[in-house]
């Protein structure tokens, strides 16, 4: 169940961190269902259209990742989300049971002899719309993170992927 | 039961078809599938294809994988695809990926259609 600190004014624009792991079937429309929770999270948190939408988007290209290319469709398998959602940024984690892959080592769909390929854009588009993203060395879990842009401009350096985070 | 998807809306110009996208989000594969299955049979032989997304809000790769496919069977007929009513959002998703170099994309439906001409 998700947690809300309230700071001492009972204020949830402070400090409300929510936090919570999701672990479902490898089915695309059930786990949407975690991704519009999320997106209710960050409309109530304020987030401007432009994070929602980015953060929408790398959700979606992360659980189709997920189930069709990790899980291979076998809906017997699980895809985990994990999340600490707060006023400053939200901190998404997609896990699924597949071998997992090198995420640097994927064709370049922008390059003239891949721009006509049907598919393979979806890393891209996650990498390009979030502020920060990390495979696990399995290669099976992403991990994302997407700073408020209307909770002042503290920008990724000390509050990043590097650093540990709190729920 | 939801509505029945997706719902298009087809209009023929002199010069060109015009499909216009009434969904606000286009993500699931059965969507994009009867997308498909709707529009591939308006571009059998030489057509000029107008897209006009401006009622879309959210779209993902997919529907990207789906207009290539689109694309590929016009040029093989000689027609040409415009796309339109790209919202900058959407837009930028088109930037990304570099497909803004390989469509052609236009602000509007009329636009699009005196591109044509």
């Amino acid at each position: 169940m998700p947690v809300f600190v309230f700071d001492d004014k009972q204020s949830m624009t402070l400090k409300t961190t929510i936090h919570e792991k999701i672990v479902l079937k490898g089915i695309i429309s059930e786990l949407r269902t975690v991704c519009a929770k999320i997106m209710s999270l960050g409309k109530t948190l304020n987030y401007s259209g432009d994070d929602l939408f980015a953060i929408h988007l790398a959700m979606e290209e992360a659980i189709v990742n997920a189930v069709k290319h990790g899980n291979k469709q076998d809906t017997n398998k699980t895809v985990s989300i994990e999340y600490d959602v707060s006023p400053e940024k939200m901190d998404i984690s997609v896990a699924d049971e597949g071998r997992g892959f090198d995420s640097t080592h994927l064709a370049d769909p922008r390059l003239s002899e891949n721009i006509y390929k049907m598919g393979g854009r979806g890393v891209l588009l996650i990498k390009s719309y979030m502020d920060e993203v990390e495979y696990s060395k399995t290669g099976n879990t992403v991990r994302m993170l997407k700073f408020n842009s209307r909770h002042g401009k503290t920008g990724g350096q000390q509050n990043g992927l590097d650093s540990s985070t709190s729920s | 039961m939801e509505d029945v998807k997706p719902r298009i809306g087809v209009y023929y110009a002199q010069n060109a078809t015009i499909v216009t996208l009434t969904d606000e989000k286009i993500l699931e594969d059965e969507d994009i599938k009867a997308l498909e299955e709707s529009i591939i049979p308006l571009i059998e032989g030489h057509v000029n294809l107008v897209i006009d997304f401006s009622s879309v809000q959210f779209l993902s790769s997919a529907v990207l994988g789906l207009l290539i496919r689109i694309s590929k069977k016009i040029n093989e007929h000689k027609g040409k695809l415009k796309l339109c009513g790209i919202s900058s959002r959407i837009y930028e998703i088109f930037k990304i990926t570099r497909l803004d170099e390989i469509f052609d994309i236009h602000e509007d439906a009329k636009k699009a259609m005196l591109s044509l001409k």
